[in-house]
């Protein structure tokens, strides 16, 4: 997603001079060409994130569109105060870019896992928050980023995230992408469990039970629409996210679905645990670990999906209004 | 040349209706804070009576000077010195701290024309202005940055941050103007967590440094005339105040960081504050 990720932001640089990039001392390797092609536009700030934060809104406040870029918490924890006094309350037009969502940083440990930033930023007011599902997405999101007016964090993987979708996808901010069709139940995915959420539904789908899956690469402002329509349409609904299950993904989809009327739909939040991961490891070995293989992920379904059948019928209730 | 001049004579006199239109406002809100206000009067009257390039018709006017209040619970100074400049009627000011009105305890850019950017928590205002000195140097647009800090947000690690980034990016259109007046929240800076030698700092971290009495309005204005003082390096102003500056029995005090005047003492505040 980095790569994708640059090079949408080198394309909008080169369309748009008010286009900035500030980083934190990080980007090493991949923010040369950006720094090289347009050097007045291109401010590495240092080890410190709180100026890089304030001083992006300072820029934005006189009309630029500000990216700033670092990894993990760091461009979001941080400088947090910074994000929601100087950014949101200015609605100033500042993108926040983090690389390295989730377990991306594995092995580098607790303090390189973004795993409670969506709770966190899905809270402040003014900020879209976006955790594109793959290259295609996140490539896309920075133009949606860049062509939006006012504070949007992206939140990316790293490097080397599998491809989900084969061509360009009709990107819109708060609007889920349907990536598999089927009304057994519905996965709702975020962030770079795009490609374990299509796993999951091929292996149902070869096993006959076809299930929904949708991209909510926007958290914020959530696609309710494509909620509620699962919730009528397919027999049960579960999120999955690499980020705690407190407050982002699945927190955002129950609160929908708990507000939905006389709507009721079995529902599960797959996720990491509300508590740090201890022994170190890859990021395929601490998302297996959060239950968040394929293969954990399906036995997380079959009891979901028993009750599903078993009921035998479909929950189709009348929505209220 | 300073671009628009009211009456280069006329700050003290403007500084003193300040400090009138303070009292009332904080009376009238049983509001704190009127110390920490009465400290930078004389600055924010010098800095809006004569060396700020702000025009009230155009409060958004793309090559205006920008002026930024760090110490944002200072906001009642600003509040009246923007009415006193025309940015909006003096009777707004009868809004500070009112259910639904315009003017927030701590200063608020929403609906108030003049006030560049919100504050209140401290450590923010260097770097918003380290970002729009950037702006103007790249846009090549002539405008200042003014900031103006308290000495207890020198505390705060962001504003050294920022304060290393200014002179490395070669920021002469910035000013910080930090109101030392050596008193604190919860006591004395020297006992609280000393800043000392102070001046040296900033020094030490690249900038033009300027000590001046901040009650003087020759020494004010000699000090903020002339920006960039040294070319390619950010200038700070370390200007020497006494909390409370003005009315006798509130000078140097901490007390007045929160207490509001009763009704006698407003009496005997105005009475100090006519007779000048």
């Amino acid at each position: 997603m980095r790569g994708a990720f640059f090079r949408g932001l080198m394309d909008l640089a080169a369309q748009d001079d008010r286009v900035y990039l500030l980083v934190g001392d990080l980007g090493f390797g991949v923010v040369e060409p950006f720094m090289r092609k347009f050097p007045e536009r291109f401010l590495n700030v240092g080890v410190a994130e709180q100026n890089m934060t304030g001083v992006a809104a300072g820029l934005a406040l006189t009309g630029k569109i500000v990216f700033t870029y670092s990894i993990a918490n760091f461009p979001i924890l941080r400088c947090l105060e910074q994000i929601r006094n100087d950014v949101c309350y200015h609605r100033a037009n500042v993108k926040i870019v983090s690389i390295g969502g989730g377990f991306s940083y594995g092995a580098l440990g607790m303090s390189h896992h973004a795993t409670e930033d969506l709770a966190i930023l899905r809270a402040l007011p003014e900020l879209t928050v976006i955790a594109p599902g793959d290259p295609v997405e996140a490539e896309a999101a920075t133009h949606a980023a860049a062509s939006h007016d006012g504070p949007c964090y992206l939140r990316l993987g790293r490097a080397g995230e599998p491809m989900v979708h084969e061509s360009k996808v009709e990107f819109q901010i708060g609007r889920a992408i349907r990536v598999r069709q089927g009304d057994a139940l519905t996965l709702i995915s975020t962030g770079a469990m795009l490609r374990t959420a299509v796993d999951v539904a091929d292996r149902l789908a070869e096993k006959g039970t076809p299930v929904r899956v949708l991209s909510m690469h926007t958290i914020k402002p959530l696609d309710t629409d494509a909620v509620l329509a699962a919730a009528v349409e397919t027999r049960a609904i579960v999120t999955i996210e690499e980020h705690s299950v407190a407050g982002g993904l699945g927190g955002a989809v129950a609160e929908c679905l708990a507000e939905s009327g006389e709507l009721r739909v079995p529902f599960k939040r797959l996720g990491i645990p509300t508590s740090f991961s201890a022994p170190p490891g890859t990021q395929e070995y601490l998302r297996e670990q959060c239950g968040l293989s394929v293969k954990s992920i399906l036995g997380s379904l079959e009891p979901l999906l028993e009750s599903v059948h078993a009921s035998g019928f479909l929950i189709r209730p009348v929505v209220t209004t | 040349m300073e671009g628009i001049i009211q009456n280069p004579h006329s700050s003290v006199a403007f500084a003193n209706r300040i400090r009138r239109r303070v009292l009332e406002m904080i009376c009238r809100a049983k509001s704190s804070h009127i110390g920490s206000v009465f400290s930078v009067v004389d600055v924010l009257a010098v800095l809006y009576d004569q060396i700020l390039r702000v025009d009230p018709v155009r409060p958004d006017w793309r090559d205006r000077d920008r002026f930024i209040l760090s110490k944002g619970h200072a906001c009642a100074g600003l509040y009246a010195a923007l009415a006193e400049r025309g940015f909006f009627p003096a009777s707004w000011l009868e809004e500070f701290f009112a259910d639904g009105g315009r003017l927030a305890g701590h200063a608020t850019h929403w609906g108030v024309p003049g006030v560049e950017v919100s504050s209140g928590s401290l450590g923010h205002g260097l770097s918003l202005g380290c970002g729009m000195a950037v702006a103007g140097k790249h846009d090549g647009l002539g405008y200042r940055v003014f900031v103006l800090l308290s000495d207890g947000e020198c505390d705060e690690g962001s504003t050294w941050e920022a304060a290393l980034f200014a002179p490395h990016h070669g920021l002469d259109n910035l000013v910080a103007i930090v109101d030392y007046n050596k008193i604190q929240s919860f006591g004395r800076v020297a006992d609280v967590l000393n800043l000392d030698p102070f001046a040296a700092k900033w020094e030490s971290f690249g900038w033009s440094v300027c000590e001046i009495d901040g009650h003087d309005h020759a020494q004010i204005a000699n000090s903020l005339r002339g920006i960039p003082r040294s070319s390619g390096r950010p200038t700070c102003i370390v200007a020497h105040t006494v909390k409370g500056k003005g009315v006798s029995f509130m000078e140097d005090k901490v007390l007045w960081h929160y207490r509001c005047p009763d009704a006698e003492e407003r009496r005997l505040a105005f009475a100090e504050l006519e007779g000048k």
